[in-house]
């Protein structure tokens, strides 16, 4: 991925999220959505590392990984409209997308639950004996849930080529991480497992694309597991509606101050490999292509129920 | 024809099914050099190794998580949970995962999750349950539940061979018992096709696993008063083949179901009120039902026997229905 796509895919993800909290406000979504402002350098850095054949799990804030990961922003979209062209037809809703074809799988909304999917994914990469890593996306919320530490735990006995990738946007939902850990550095507990415990600067691109690079390097060389911490923070609220009553606006300022995604433009922009008028253009770029995504779905058919009643088996 | 237990004729299973498709493994606690808890993989690991028949750290959630990753990544893994009270740690992942894969995501699923349930053993209130009844209400889980070896061996082939996540229930009062089959294994059997397992007129049982043993002893027990008790065995609970059940129904005008789980918020209630919706006009006297009772599984003998429905209870209440005015 070269550094103007990376920096195309920021973008289109920071507007894919701005453009949802937009339409749920004015009540043309309904359900629920993650969105994941703030974070979408470090979405970008982790895909940026991988390669076609590797497998990404996610999370309940999962458009980010998705749309880095070269999801059809149309049909993301669609998904969140609830219509047919969506990539659950319109059945699964923010949380529940999957293209195996660009092999990411996915996550199902319950917070951890797609860490042993994940490392299963990197078992069968195991018994086929293939170059297949798989990135498992997660939050610090996760890290607390039992099953983080059982998958970890089998990871590392059987050497599976997973990468365990927090991302510690310093809540979970409300819960600042001192409340949530009793160590708040997650990295910590990668010790436990006898797996690398890495913690890198989430909002700096060449840092965690690096750092993944590096780690998927060594795990499909059979080095086994990794676990990734990557410090960011969620710029949006936890979901639509939430009043952000668990920290200040100055704290938000203060990370506003701090947009990751600007800092990487200015780098682009002081390093010549982008210009102003560049920089505007993609921007431009991107938002037409997001109206014509919310034109295309507002157009598209619903599902229906008959086709649905087929769906089980 | 030979004599075989139910446990020999799983092993036997699965070592086919194996051999016959390498993306099928073994994955569970102590299922290796051990051979399960029940001895269903014992012998398994020298022919298969170690990584076919694999044993897993003690963390159910994890291992049915990875086993769901693994299957649909183009594996057929074949899970043991050790005792069907531990299912409660792997719920999450059956029920918010593996039961949503096909009809949300469009994706398959291949999972066998092989489970005993069942009390008769004395090991207590978490050792003996049988939660089916956590499973039945969640569409996208297909639950066997064979009363005998051929059908295990039969439903086994089915299960491992489908694309879709199968519960598969293996009553523990089963494994030493045997059974006549034929000297070669059965070929695969569709699921949600229950089976008379003894005609009569004046009554039907509905019965599933273990039960369905008991509901035939009872049935032969009633023809020396010269009461002719139909049984059906169920065979699957999901998909449920209700028609057989119906039909046979509609013929005796009288229906019991047998469940081992507590009688409240049982699948016996489900059955009983298809009953009523498909054949009430037919009905002579109302559905009855002989289940647990609704307490805690106890471990001592002589409780734990009258918690649980019996040969004699089962006898007596199949009895009552059938002399009822």
């Amino acid at each position: 991925m070269t550094l103007i796509e990376a920096y195309r895919r920021m973008l289109l993800i920071r507007h894919f999220e701005e453009e949802i909290e937009r339409l749920f406000l004015e009540g043309r979504v309904m359900g629920t959505a993650h969105t994941c402002i703030g974070q979408e350098v470090l979405c970008v850095g982790v895909a940026a590392a991988l390669q076609p054949q590797d497998a990404m799990t996610t999370t309940h804030r999962g458009h980010g990984h998705f749309l880095a990961r070269g999801a059809d922003p149309v049909r993301a979209m669609a998904e969140l409209f609830g219509k047919s062209i969506g990539y659950s037809q319109g059945r699964g809703g923010s949380q529940m997308m999957m293209d195996t074809a660009i092999g990411f799988y996915g996550s199902n909304g319950i917070t951890g639950a797609s860490i042993p999917f994940a490392t299963g994914i990197a078992l069968d990469a195991s018994l086929r004996k293939s170059d297949r890593v798989t990135a498992c996306m997660f939050g610090d919320g996760a890290s607390n849930q039992g099953v983080f530490h059982e998958s970890l735990n089998i990871a590392a006995l059987w050497k599976l080529p997973v990468l365990y990738i927090v991302e510690n946007n310093g809540y979970a939902m409300s819960t600042a991480t001192s409340q949530g850990l009793a160590n708040p550095c997650v990295a910590d507990r990668a010790q436990a497992y006898n797996m690398p415990g890495i913690t890198v600067d989430g909002n700096d691109f060449e840092a965690v694309r690096q750092c993944v690079a590096q780690h998927a390097a060594a795990a499909r060389a059979g080095a086994g597991p990794a676990l990734i911490e990557c410090l960011t923070y969620r710029l949006s609220g936890h979901s639509r509606g939430d009043p952000r009553v668990y920290r200040t606006r100055e704290e938000e300022q203060a990370a506003w101050d701090k947009d990751p995604i600007r800092i990487f433009e200015k780098r682009l922009i002081a390093d010549s490999i982008l210009s102003t008028d560049g920089a505007e253009l993609i921007q431009r770029e991107v938002n037409a292509e997001l109206e014509q995504a919310i034109l295309t779905c507002e157009g598209a058919p619903e599902p229906t129920l008959t086709e649905y009643l087929t769906a089980l088996y | 024809m030979r004599n075989i237990t139910f446990t020999q004729i799983l092993r036997e299973t699965l070592a086919a099914e194996m051999r016959r498709d390498p993306t099928v493994f073994l994955m569970g606690e102590d299922i290796g050099v051990y051979g399960g808890a029940f001895g269903a993989s014992r012998g398994l690991l020298e022919e298969f190794g170690s990584e076919q028949v694999r044993d897993t750290p003690i963390s159910e959630q994890a291992i049915t998580g990875i086993a769901i990753g693994a299957a649909v990544a183009g594996q057929r893994p074949v899970m043991e949970i050790m005792f069907m009270d531990f299912i409660t740690l792997a719920v999450d992942q059956m029920v918010n995962m593996a039961a949503k894969l096909h009809a949300i995501y469009g994706q398959n699923c291949p999972l066998v999750l092989r489970t005993p349930p069942g009390a008769g053993r004395g090991y207590g209130a978490t050792h003996s349950q049988s939660l089916e009844r956590l499973f039945c209400g969640i569409p996208g889980i297909k639950i066997a539940a064979p009363s005998n070896a051929h059908d295990a061996s039969a439903l086994l082939q089915s299960a491992i061979r489908d694309n879709h996540p199968v519960l598969f229930l293996e009553h523990k009062l089963l494994y030493p018992m045997r059974f006549a089959v034929e000297e070669s294994l059965p070929g695969p059997m569709p699921f949600g096709a229950a089976k008379v397992t003894r005609a009569g007129e004046d009554l039907t049982i509905i019965a599933w696993s273990y039960m369905s043993v008991l509901a035939l002893q009872a049935a032969a027990a009633l023809a020396e008063e010269d009461i002719a008790a139909e049984v059906v065995d169920l065979r699957t609970l999901a998909p449920l083949d209700m028609g057989t059940v119906i039909e046979s129904v509609k013929a005796t005008g009288r229906a019991m179901i047998v469940e081992e789980g507590p009688i409240t918020g049982g699948f016996a209630a489900e059955i009983a009120a298809r009953i009523t919706e498909g054949a009430f006009e037919y009905l002579e006297h109302p559905v009855k039902r002989v289940a647990g009772i609704n307490l805690p599984i106890p471990s001592c003998k002589n409780l734990e026997a009258e918690c649980i429905p019996s040969l004699d209870s089962i006898t007596a209440a199949a009895r009552d229905l059938a002399l009822a005015e």
